[in-house]
């Protein structure tokens, strides 16, 4: 079979069960076109030799009853995995290999998952156009030069050009949606607590969410059924009752009230995303689901609150790179010299800045007019939601102001940047699942998504909502292969 | 608001992030250009508001006081950029 990596990750693993394809054919097709894509640069650190001798191993005594049979698969380099090199996109982890791995990725390779690589993401997760990275920005499949969005951006790249079947990101502020959003593939941020958090290079704990990327809402379904699992290794796993997602998933959503929120009309917004909002609501209605107008009064406050809260805990937990235990050091006259250099150079512009923030809004005298400040709006916009939801069951909205950008086109206005996530930051902070499919394309023909927000642990309905309407939407990804020569 | 090079290096030295006077002043620009920004926040009156420090409504869990893993000095000492036996190097300390 040619056409080994155009099928789906459900059509994968059905070609596999039925013995009609191998592991090792199918890692070569994915080890083969990553290899043809190296101008992407979605991989930081490959791992395919590894990865062929494990699907060889596979195939020897294959486990068909797994739910990823010998499934290739590369990960944002934000996953902890055990002996091989996980860098968050920083120079400081450059070296670092860790000697554990983490919750979610070991859910999905005891699923017969085979890792072939981990993919590029700004520097510990912190931007919106991969651009952040030590190791280089990242392509767009869809168009040369185009961001591929962030900070999941090699993920949505490698998904979107089909280098691996399925992947996994990670959410603080709009991490998964917006990549999906900007390359016409699937992303679920789920409620908080609901997968692990174990061994995951953090960045914001209270936000920080993993998820997976698709090529369709059914394969996300899938994968999530995998990685959402409570872990008694992170304090803020909950104990919930998680579906088994991918058996339960239905097109059937009669009667189910969405909820259309005025405020999310923002100003300057581009008539392009408010006419595909308007055709989302048309699906949503053709479906079956009845569409209502709600508030949600503290919108514009959600971006602010981010950019406190965020910094605030990205300052606390990156105080550990200090060029002692792990990671880059660069020497110093003294200790204070030493870990004042080693951070210098280690880390990158954006991560200083978002360090330097947080450190001031939790300094002394500024702590209450800042973070307090924020964590009580923080309670505010939760209560938005809250309230929306005595009234709808799920909430549609645009999941960017614009479609993607060119490299290079925001990286010296960070406010200009940070508005690309003011639509996914205020289900983070809620702690709320939201997904993204895509839905359409502007005159440039670049692929926009639309939003699904749930209520907490509430997963199956919005991937049930996004199900039903991605039939309807019938979207179709252009990619024109530009990068292979 | 405004904030000025002074406070930036303090900020800095808070930060344990050194800065030579060319950044501090693209970070005096980058900050004060966020904090207009966020200042949007004192819109909002907050006096009867309870703080929201953890999406997830559930108490911490307890376990049991058990050691579960165990001897993972030489996994714990693996990625330092300078070790001697069983420690960790840093410099000099004490005169």
């Amino acid at each position: 079979m040619s056409d080994i990596t155009k099928q789906s990750l459900s059509e994968l693993v059905e070609n596999i069960k039925g013995k009609k394809l191998s592991s090792s054919e199918v890692t070569k097709a994915f080890v083969e076109r990553s290899e043809k894509s190296k101008e992407l640069n979605a991989y930081i650190t490959e791992d395919y030799a590894n990865a062929l001798n494990k699907a060889k191993k596979f195939d020897e005594k294959p486990n068909l009853d797994l739910k990823l049979p010998g499934i290739p698969m590369a990960v944002k380099d934000l996953f902890c995995t055990k002996d091989l090199r996980t860098t968050a996109g920083s120079k400081i982890l450059n070296n670092f290999v860790p000697t554990y791995e983490s919750t979610v990725t070991q859910n999905i390779w005891n699923e017969g998952a085979i890792l072939i690589g981990k993919l590029n993401c700004d520097e510990f997760a912190m931007g919106s156009s991969n651009e952040t990275s030590f190791f280089g920005n990242v392509q767009n499949p869809i168009d040369k030069n185009l961001v591929p969005g962030g900070s999941s951006g090699g993920s949505s790249s490698a998904v979107a050009a089909q280098l691996t079947p399925i992947t996994i990101g990670t959410d603080t502020g709009g991490s998964i949606r917006q990549p999906a959003s900007f390359t016409g593939t699937v992303g679920l941020k789920p409620t908080y607590g609901s997968c692990s958090r174990y061994g995951i290079v953090a960045f914001a704990s209270s936000l920080d969410q993993a998820g997976p990327m698709a090529q369709n809402v059914k394969d996300c379904a899938l994968l999530q059924e995998i990685i959402s699992t409570y872990d008694e290794k992170d304090s803020t796993s909950i104990d919930f009752k998680r579906n088994v997602y991918s058996k339960e998933l239905t097109k059937d959503i009669k009667g189910k009230k969405i909820g259309i929120p005025k405020e999310y009309r923002v100003d300057g917004m581009p008539k392009e995303i408010e006419d595909l909002w308007k055709k989302g609501i048309e699906y949503a209605k053709d479906c079956g689901a009845e569409i209502i107008d709600i508030s949600l009064p503290h919108t514009n406050y959600a971006l602010p609150t981010y950019y406190i809260v965020a910094p605030a805990e990205a300052s606390s937990n990156l105080a550990r790179y200090d060029g002692v235990k792990y990671g880059f050091r660069a020497e110093g006259e003294n200790l204070i010299d030493m870990y004042e250099k080693t951070r210098s150079e280690g880390f990158g512009a954006e991560v200083q800045r978002r360090i330097m923030i947080g450190t001031y809004v939790l300094s002394s005298g500024y702590y209450d007019a800042y973070y307090l400040k924020a964590q009580k709006v923080r309670k505010l916009i939760k209560n938005d939601f809250d309230d929306a939801y005595k009234k709808v069951d799920a909430i549609l909205t645009p999941s960017t102001p614009s479609s993607a950008f060119k490299i290079g086109e925001k990286t010296n206005d960070p406010v200009s940047m940070y508005l690309n996530d003011i639509f996914t930051v205020p289900v983070n902070l809620a702690g709320l699942p939201g997904i993204s499919i895509p839905a359409g394309h502007d005159a440039k023909g670049y692929p926009l998504g639309l939003q699904i927000i749930g209520k907490a642990f509430d997963e199956q309905n919005i991937l049930n909502i996004a199900y039903a309407m991605e039939e309807k939407i019938n979207f179709k990804n252009n990619i024109t292969d530009w990068w292979i020569k | 608001m405004s904030i000025d090079l002074k406070t930036i290096k303090h900020i800095s030295k808070l930060s344990r992030i050194s800065v030579d006077e060319k950044k501090a002043e693209k970070l005096a620009g980058d900050l004060n250009s966020i904090f207009d920004f966020i200042e949007k926040l004192n819109e909002l009156k907050t006096d009867n508001v309870e703080p929201l420090t953890s999406v997830a409504e559930t108490t911490l869990k307890l376990r049991s006081d058990e050691v579960k893993s165990k001897n993972l000095r030489d996994q714990v000492i693996k990625n330092s950029p300078k070790e001697n036996e069983d420690y960790f190097v840093v410099p000099k300390v004490i005169e």
